[in-house]
Order: structure tokens, then sequence, then C-alpha cells
């Protein structure tokens, strides 16, 4: 069943950043483009993201257990480190200069374009030295 | 600064964000997992054990999904970055590094993180949102980097 889930989540995971743009870099970059000629459709993306998740998330906080696991695993941290903020600055960075988040990338691949799968072996690869690097 | 209007584009974005926010739901209520994709995806290349399964089917269904939104909306089909090699490989590794140093991306901080009020995906979403606004800003209007 976890499994079933973890396909349809990809799914409409996947259709969701098709549909409203994500895989669009030049329209994320026309997003994160406050200076010039500014599209906001991608606070649309992550505002209705926030308005089935937030609800989601309430309901979880009220159940003992989700429906096909013996708990969640939901993160626990409340404190602030250095990891935390240097790895969003790079990550900005890294989005801002391409266009592509994680998500957006994987999903581009199926469109076979090679600077897509260099973007997504560059990413796996500051994956992979990360952890080499932090371990 | 100017805003583009484009209602259809805004109601396409609040439809694949709802159903970003579906998915994020389905996985967290039937399994107890959080969708963020930096994680799925590191975590399924990098760690063993028996959340191997549903990570590869949920990367193959990430990757499978905007192949049958593009055929019946070819305009929506995915598109490659337009800077050069060199830029796409800096720009994948400081994703790649970044994600997995500040645990998490756009879905796990931007979505999930800020849908349980976490600060650190707070404190996270307005670093790397901040970070992207500062880059194309240098990127596109600093004269002389343009």
């Amino acid at each position: 069943m976890k499994n079933l889930i973890g396909l349809l989540a990809g799914l409409l995971f996947g259709a969701g950043l098709t549909i409203g743009g994500m895989v669009q870099p030049q329209k994320v970059l026309g997003f994160l483009d406050l200076a010039g000629v500014w599209d906001p459709s991608l606070a649309f993306v992550m505002g209705g993201g926030l308005l089935v998740a937030f609800p989601a998330f309430a309901l979880a906080r009220r159940r003992d257990r989700p429906l096909f696991d013996l708990a969640f695993q939901i993160p626990t941290r409340n404190d602030i480190d250095k990891r935390l903020i240097v790895g969003a600055v790079l990550f900005g960075v890294g989005w801002g200069i391409a266009g592509y988040c994680p998500g957006p990338a994987i999903a581009a691949l199926s469109a076979l374009h090679p600077a897509t799968l260099l973007f997504c072996v560059a990413m796996v690869a500051g994956m992979w030295l990360q952890r080499r690097l932090m371990r | 600064m100017q805003i583009i209007i484009d209602p259809y584009s805004w109601l396409l974005g609040l439809a694949g964000g709802l159903l970003i926010g579906l998915s994020a739901a389905l996985l967290l209520i039937g399994s107890g997992r959080i969708a963020g994709i930096s994680g799925i995806a590191g975590n399924l290349l990098f760690e063993r054990g028996p959340d191997r399964g549903w990570r590869a089917l949920f990367v193959l269904g990430l990757i499978l999904a905007p192949l049958i939104v593009g055929w019946l909306r070819p305009e929506l089909r995915a598109a490659a970055p337009t800077v050069n090699a060199g830029m796409i490989v800096v720009a994948g590794l400081l994703v790649g590094f970044g994600t997995r140093l500040g645990s998490g991306c756009t879905s796990g901080h931007g979505i999930c993180g800020i849908s349980r009020l976490s600060p650190r995906s707070l404190l996270a979403t307005a670093t790397f949102m901040a970070a992207g606004f500062v880059t194309v800003y240098l990127i596109r209007h600093l004269p002389g980097l343009a």
C-alpha cells in the first residue's frame, strides 16, 4: 500500500509541478525577478499547495498514526543552526541561476533535454558531496 | 517593477499547487511521510532500507506525470534551463549540496514545513527565496554582469 501511495503521490506532485509551470525555468526566474517584469504565478502554486497541505498536517496532529504505517515520521527539530541557513542560501543561489529546484529538475527529466540531465547529474553530485564532507 | 497580469496563468498555478498539496496530504495521511523531494531523492540514492520502494515509485511518478500532462497540453511541457553548461553544473551542485545541508527544499520546507509552522522551515524558506531574488537581481540587473 505504501508503494501505491508513493506512486500516486509522485504522479500528483509531477502533474502539479507541470500544470503550475514550475518545470519551465524561465517562468520560475520570472517569479524570482522582482526588479524586472514580475510573474507572480508561482506564488499561486505555493498558495494552492498550502491550502491543502495545511489542513492535512492539522489532521495528522489529531491522529495517532497514518493509515498504512505504524507512526508518522515528521521532523521534530526546532533549533536554528548554521547548516540550515548556509544550506538554504546555497540552494537559493543555485535556484536563481538555473531556475530549477529539485522537484521540477527531476520531473523535467522526462522531456530528455541534455541540459536537464546535466543539472540532475550535478545535483546528485552535490548531494553526494554533502554526505561525504559532512559526516 | 512591472507585474504580468495573467489570470489564466494564476489559475493554472493555483490548480498545480492544489495537486502538489494533495500529494503531500496523501503521503502524510497514508504513509506518515513528508513530501520533500530533496530528501526523497537523496535518501533513495544513498540510503538502504524499507523506504526505498515507495521512494523509487514516487520518483517514477514524478517523472511520468509531466509526460502525460505535456501530451494533453503541449504548451505546459517541461523546458530546460537556458544558461550555459558551466552555469548549469554550478547551479546543480549548489542545489544538491544546499538542499541536503539545509535539510530540505521548496517542497519539504516550503510546503510541508510551513504547513506545520516549523520555525526551521519558515526561516529556511525565507532564506532560499531571498537568495533566489538576490541572485536573479545580480545576474539580470547588475550592470556588467548581465
